[in-house]
């Protein structure tokens, strides 16, 4: 039972090298489907946002070969990217996702956009039904963690995002946003946040431009501004003082003809590209000319590290309860290897205790309440007594890597047979300690499966 | 005494002009709180010397080469001050400071008086004349001291180290700064020519174009001219621009320097 992650993000891999990995939406539940098929392979989750790609999967028993996933899929000389993946196992793999969706491997760290992002990465993966019971609960642990570290932290409460980075270089280059126009080139959810922060902070107006036209309108009705027609994006461009661009498009659709164009209409006066697609929008070239700034999403997470050592505090608390829940889960994850044993053993003993009081019951004659009672105590005491010691045992080797001989011993010893046809109507008896834990609903689910 | 005022003031510059070398390199809390203050001290005893000179012996003697350097650096200072005021930065002092104590030391350490020796001169014009003059000298200085920011601060903002960009103002602004000082300069030093070509008629009856003050300032003056045209139709601003105002500084330090082998600005030479 291992969890394995692979993957690359803003830290160990530049945008070029994200942009080659990436997976369109729209081939998401395609590309699940060829990760299911992959040997190993029992479940399974892709994140793809414009800061990371990664792949999270669950195998029963074995290693999953991710490496060769990505090989297979991508199709692409694997020198190309295979220096900058960085892989995780088991704790580490559960450390990972629980960091990635606090925001703690955030280019910029406590903003809140990234949750969302697991979370929709998890709707599709449950949809394409590659994500069931460990996963599952893998999942809703990282959810239930961010919620823990964004109220018990303030590292949410400052949080700088990419917008607002945006708006802090828009002020270095422009001064006041009073009076300066902004060009939405793609209508994304990063670029109507963005959008809203510089509305915010005093930009007069939003045109907005997108393949889908009636998307453009929706959105420029929204901020009260104008949809242009993406056919004249290259006409009205030059009016926009602040372009933030986020289309899907394969290759730049800014480039240095564009850009020549844009100043030679303007007269000179500076303009400001935010490049928040993956594959970029802007050709970097035009950051070379005169009265260009270019800022691609990279560029925006070195701006907001700076913002980062302010919160250096709170991430560290951040750290702490990651750490903690690390060890809470995986804890919890390997008493699952011995939870259905324990559950068997109870149920032979309660069998035998039961047969032997049928059995002998009849010799015994009319008895009082109090002496059916005393019975029931002696039996239930013995049986008790004597299971004490392989629970126990149980319990501590789930601690430890020889958790499986130790049950395999147990079941030898007790006889107990794999269990397959166990109902959940046991699950109250082992659970007594923790009876309110969904990962004992879960313990019996995977012993059903066995 | 003047000179014991002006050598007050040099003080003051001095801190001035560590802030400038200090500036762009690393943030100096102490020097940025002190830098403003010292200097608008530094331009109290400034301004006091000049009085007493020119209280002390006549109007004229302003004409004098050292006298008109300490009075360029009086006004580059306002120049600043004024500047301050409106944009609440002192960033072009990082450009004109270390002018103004260069300028001033100068002043300050070279006292020859040189007294005009011509009795021809219409002495309202020629002060008209230099004063005029040396606020378009101010504006310029000031233009080529905005222009350099901006390129720095263009060059920060490109390279994407934005902790090194947040002490230097906007952009645009910046952009700004330079571009109404060169607005506002130009008048002045239109006019100011014009007053030296009445006062050069007046004194030698003709006006003769081929002498290098003359030549070399109308050259100036058309450097000046570009820039702002350039500027005003096509917008030049950032490398282009810099080149520009680097191009007409240079025109008015040889137009400045014609002094020495000028025929007519000997009215002023001894």
């Amino acid at each position: 039972m291992t969890f394995q992650l692979i993957g690359v993000n803003h830290k160990s891999a530049p945008v070029e090298v994200r942009e080659r990995l990436n997976i369109p939406e729209s081939r998401l539940p395609h590309a699940l489907e060829s990760l299911l098929r992959h040997a190993g392979v029992d479940e399974g989750l892709i994140l793809c946002t414009c800061n990371r790609v990664e792949v999270l999967a669950h195998s029963q028993n074995g290693h999953a070969d991710l490496r060769g996933f990505l090989r297979e899929y991508f199709r692409s000389e694997p020198d190309t990217y295979e220096a900058y993946l960085y892989e995780f196992r088991e704790r580490e793999a559960i450390r990972h996702l629980f960091r990635v969706a606090a925001s703690l491997d955030s280019m910029v760290v406590g903003e809140p956009q990234i949750l969302g992002q697991v979370k929709e990465a998890y709707a599709v993966a449950r949809a394409a039904g590659a994500v069931h019971s460990h996963l599952d609960y893998l999942l809703t642990r990282a959810f239930a963690v961010a919620k823990r570290i964004r109220t018990e932290t303030s590292i949410g409460a400052s949080a700088v995002s990419v917008a607002s980075v945006a708006v802090d270089l828009a002020k270095k280059i422009f001064g006041s946003l009073a009076g300066k126009h902004v060009y939405l080139v793609g209508a994304g959810k990063m670029s109507e946040l963005a959008a809203r922060h510089l509305l915010a902070h005093g930009a007069a107006s939003i045109f907005v431009a997108n393949r889908t036209h009636e998307r453009a309108v929706y959105l420029a009705d929204k901020f009260h501004g104008e949809a242009i027609l993406f056919e004249q994006l290259y006409d009205t461009c030059d009016r926009a003082d602040i372009v933030i661009t986020s289309t899907g498009a394969p290759h730049a659709i800014f480039r240095r003809e564009h850009g020549e164009l844009f100043l030679s209409r303007r007269k000179n006066r500076p303009m400001f590209f935010i490049d928040i697609a993956v594959p970029r929008d802007v050709d970097p070239e035009m950051n070379k000319m005169d009265g260009i700034f270019v800022y691609d999403i990279d560029d925006l997470q070195q701006a907001a590290t700076s913002h980062l050592s302010d919160r250096k505090q709170e991430a560290a608390r951040a750290e702490d309860i990651i750490n903690l829940e690390v060890d809470r889960f995986h804890e919890r994850l390997q008493t699952l290897t011995v939870t259905p044993t324990i559950v068997s053993l109870q149920d032979q003993l309660e069998t035998i205790r039961q047969a032997e009081i049928d059995r002998v019951r009849g010799r015994l004659g009319q008895l009082s309440p109090e002496q059916e009672l005393a019975i029931d105590a002696l039996t239930r005491g013995i049986v008790n007594k004597i299971m004490h010691t392989p629970v126990a045992t149980l319990k501590s080797a789930a601690k430890e890597s020889e958790a499986t001989a130790v049950v395999d011993v147990v079941r030898r010893i007790f006889n107990l047979k794999e269990e397959k046809q166990r109902t959940n109507k046991h699950k109250g008896k082992e659970s007594q300690d923790e009876p309110s834990d969904p990962v004992f609903d879960l313990g019996l689910d995977i012993g059903k499966d066995r | 005494m003047p000179i014991l005022w002006l050598r007050v003031a040099l003080a003051f510059y001095a801190l001035g002009l560590l802030y400038a070398l200090l500036a762009l390199v690393r943030t100096t809390g102490l020097l940025n709180r002190i830098a403003l203050p010292a200097m608008a001290l530094g331009m109290v005893f400034h301004f006091v010397s000049l009085t007493e000179t020119v209280l002390s012996s006549g109007l004229l003697t302003l004409a004098s080469v050292h006298h008109a350097e300490s009075l360029l650096a009086l006004l580059a200072m306002v120049a600043v001050m004024i500047v301050y005021l409106v944009y609440h930065t002192t960033s072009p002092g990082i450009v004109i400071f270390p002018l103004v104590f260069v300028l001033t030391f100068a002043s300050a350490t070279h006292q020859q008086p040189f007294l005009v020796n011509s009795p021809g001169v219409l002495s309202g014009w020629l002060m008209a004349h230099i004063a005029l003059i040396f606020a378009g000298y101010a504006a310029l200085f000031l233009s080529f001291s905005a222009s350099l920011l901006y390129l720095i601060q263009e060059r920060r903002l490109k390279s994407k180290r934005p902790g090194a960009i947040s002490r230097l103002p906007a952009l645009q602004q910046i952009d700004e700064i330079g571009y109404r000082s060169l607005l506002l300069g130009f008048p002045f030093m239109t006019l100011g020519l014009i007053a030296g070509m009445v006062v050069a008629e007046a004194t030698f009856g003709h006006l003769d174009f081929l002498d290098p003050k003359i030549l070399l300032s109308s050259l100036m003056w058309l450097v000046y001219m570009i820039m702002l045209y350039t500027r005003w139709n096509a917008g030049w601003r950032g490398r282009r621009a810099a080149y520009l105002a680097a191009g007409a500084f240079v025109a008015a330090l040889i137009a400045w320097s014609a002094n020495y082998y000028s025929a007519i600005h000997k009215v002023v030479q001894s």
